[in-house]
């Protein structure tokens, strides 16, 4: 199945970092991604765009992960010549994942 | 219970007015912040005020107070803006002027100053930048401005005299919000970190407006949206333990769910056990939210870590220039006719000698946002050719002449590339960029100056 079956995200921007949150959707989901979906996995899948490491978070309270990907955004956000500089469409391409 | 409202009036410099009236008219609010400030935007507000002297606010401005400030009167609701951008003194005068032709008279306007600390940067040449570790010396020709990002000190003394608005520049988007909470109930860092905690949580939460009540959100047939088109601002109640309800006024569009509120718990934010901002370090790892009503969402169990001694400080630089251009294809071959294109434009610039420092191609429609690989897989190996591309073509250059050079092949495409091409667009942007330095938080000052409208 495809991610956003069972998740959704929202992707924010800092300079040259991205930041793609991936929630479930039910809380009992939470270790079934946590297991199928590590930062390695994300680093190759987005390995196109993404030039640096990848970095999860879980934050236990929300049952939900931030991944953080450096060297994502051209150079950042201001001087990029991507057409969508901030990255902010990326979280829609991560639940395009397979798991 | 003593419990103090704060609403949200906007998430970026450009935002909608009506959502902020429909708060200060019907949210019964204390406050209302109005964040307007994105990382590079004080560099540009910089570049209007060298400009002319009495720019560089929010360009917003005097639409936004002509509207909301016969409300700051009637209903008795503080602002608290950073619409100052690059000169909150200009911003202050403008809304006073405002304000005296509403005939309001008796409003108390101050505006926090101190970020500003571009005349000192020669302090600072030694110190390495974050984004490219350099010594900041080393830019020292192309640097237009530095402003530090300050706590909730200025605002809070501000309150304190009175102020019914308060004008800042480049403070912590967090610290609009946490100025009226420790106002109101007397927090402070070392006593209270579960509530600091809390505050900066509220903050964040309310930074990007409608983010959090429905907006950018919605995906239809999995995440649903009710009455988009007339989203409510968020506003939130806190109590004096800190905790707080996140919800909107009835009647307004959009939802507040705990979905809605997790997606802005960690939008723009990286480890959620330290999220930096210069009134508290906060630790958002054990939020919980809790759906208590309609629309309606307790949130608690935000801490804090004691604060940084560090200010971040923003810079902006010239940096380069970009050329681009775009032209589009239709029928079922354009996708052989746009890929000729762009080897025509790539040999054409090896001919001309065009000077790039980096250049890229894109295919609207088809690779621009996820490159080949994802877009690919996500299309399919089944997948029909497209019925139309738009080729888009852009280079880095270190001079304008060299970025106008490559527009200008793109719009020749048109009687000098394949058949069929249509929309040629082309557009050359000077660069203005943002790095980051830290600097110790005693070396800088904040400032109010006061003023009432007569």
């Amino acid at each position: 199945m495809k991610l956003k079956e069972i998740a959704h995200a929202r992707t924010g921007d800092k300079g040259e970092i991205s930041n793609i949150s991936l929630i479930p959707y039910d809380e009992k989901d939470f270790t079934y991604i946590k297991e199928h979906v590590t930062a390695e996995k994300v680093r190759v899948y987005f390995k196109e765009i993404c030039k640096g490491e990848v970095v999860r978070y879980e934050l236990e309270g929300v049952k939900a992960f931030n991944f953080v990907l450096d060297k994502t955004l051209g150079g950042g956000v201001t001087r990029s010549l991507a057409l969508d500089k901030h990255g902010k469409t990326l979280g829609m391409a991560l639940l395009e994942m397979e798991v | 219970m003593k419990t103090v409202r704060i609403g949200s009036g906007a998430g970026y410099a450009g935002d909608r007015i009506e959502p902020a009236v429909e708060l200060m008219e019907k949210g019964n609010l204390d406050y209302i912040i109005f964040e307007c400030l994105a990382e590079r935007t004080v560099a540009i507000g910089q570049k209007d005020k060298a400009a002319d002297g009495s720019r560089g606010y929010n360009q917003l401005l005097e639409y936004r107070m002509e509207r909301i400030l016969p409300l700051v009167k009637k209903n008795h609701v503080r602002v608290i803006t950073n619409m100052g951008a690059a000169n909150p003194q200009s911003a202050a005068a403008a809304t006073r002027a405002i304000a005296a032709e509403l005939g309001l008279f008796g409003l108390k306007i101050a505006c926090v100053t101190g970020d500003d600390i571009s005349s000192e940067l020669d302090r600072y040449y030694d110190n390495t930048v974050l984004e490219n570790g350099k010594k900041l010396g080393e830019m020292k020709e192309s640097l237009i401005s530095a402003n530090a990002y300050m706590g909730a000190e200025g605002i809070i003394e501000a309150l304190e005299k009175g102020a019914d608005i308060v004008i800042t520049g480049r403070v912590s988007d967090p610290a609009l919000t946490v100025a009226p909470l420790v106002h109101e109930f007397h927090w402070n860092i070392d006593e209270h970190p579960k509530q600091m905690g809390q505050a900066v949580l509220a903050g964040h939460l309310l930074e990007c407006a409608g983010q959090v009540t429905g907006g950018y959100y919605a995906d239809p047939g999995k995440k649903e949206v009710p009455d988009l088109a007339r989203l409510g601002f968020p506003l939130v109640e806190v109590d004096e333990t800190g905790a707080f309800t996140v919800t909107k006024v009835e009647g307004s569009g959009g939802l507040v769910s705990t979905d809605t509120c997790k997606e802005q718990l960690i939008y723009e934010i990286h480890n959620p056990k330290a999220y930096l901002t210069p009134d508290a370090v906060a630790d958002f790892s054990q939020v919980t939210f809790t759906q208590t009503g309609e629309n309606q969402v307790r949130a608690e169990n935000a801490m804090s870590h004691g604060r940084p001694e560090n200010f971040k400080v923003s810079i902006g630089y010239r940096d380069c220039y970009i050329g681009e251009g775009e032209i589009s294809y239709g029928g079922s071959s354009c996708m052989a006719r746009a890929k000729l294109a762009a080897d025509i434009v790539e040999e054409r610039v090896a001919l001309t000698g065009i000077r790039l420092e980096e250049y890229r191609v894109d295919y609207i429609g088809c690779n621009s946002l996820f490159r080949d690989e994802i877009s690919g897989e996500i299309r399919g190996n089944t997948a029909a050719a497209p019925v139309e591309v738009r080729l888009r073509i852009s280079g880095r250059t270190q001079d304008r002449k060299q970025a106008e050079l490559l527009a200008n092949e793109v719009e020749a495409l048109y009687t000098n590339g394949p058949a069929g091409g249509g929309g040629a667009v082309k557009r050359v942007e000077s660069v203005v960029s943002v790095c980051s330095i830290f600097v110790p938080r005693e070396a800088v000052h904040w400032h109010v100056e006061y003023s009432e409208v007569q």
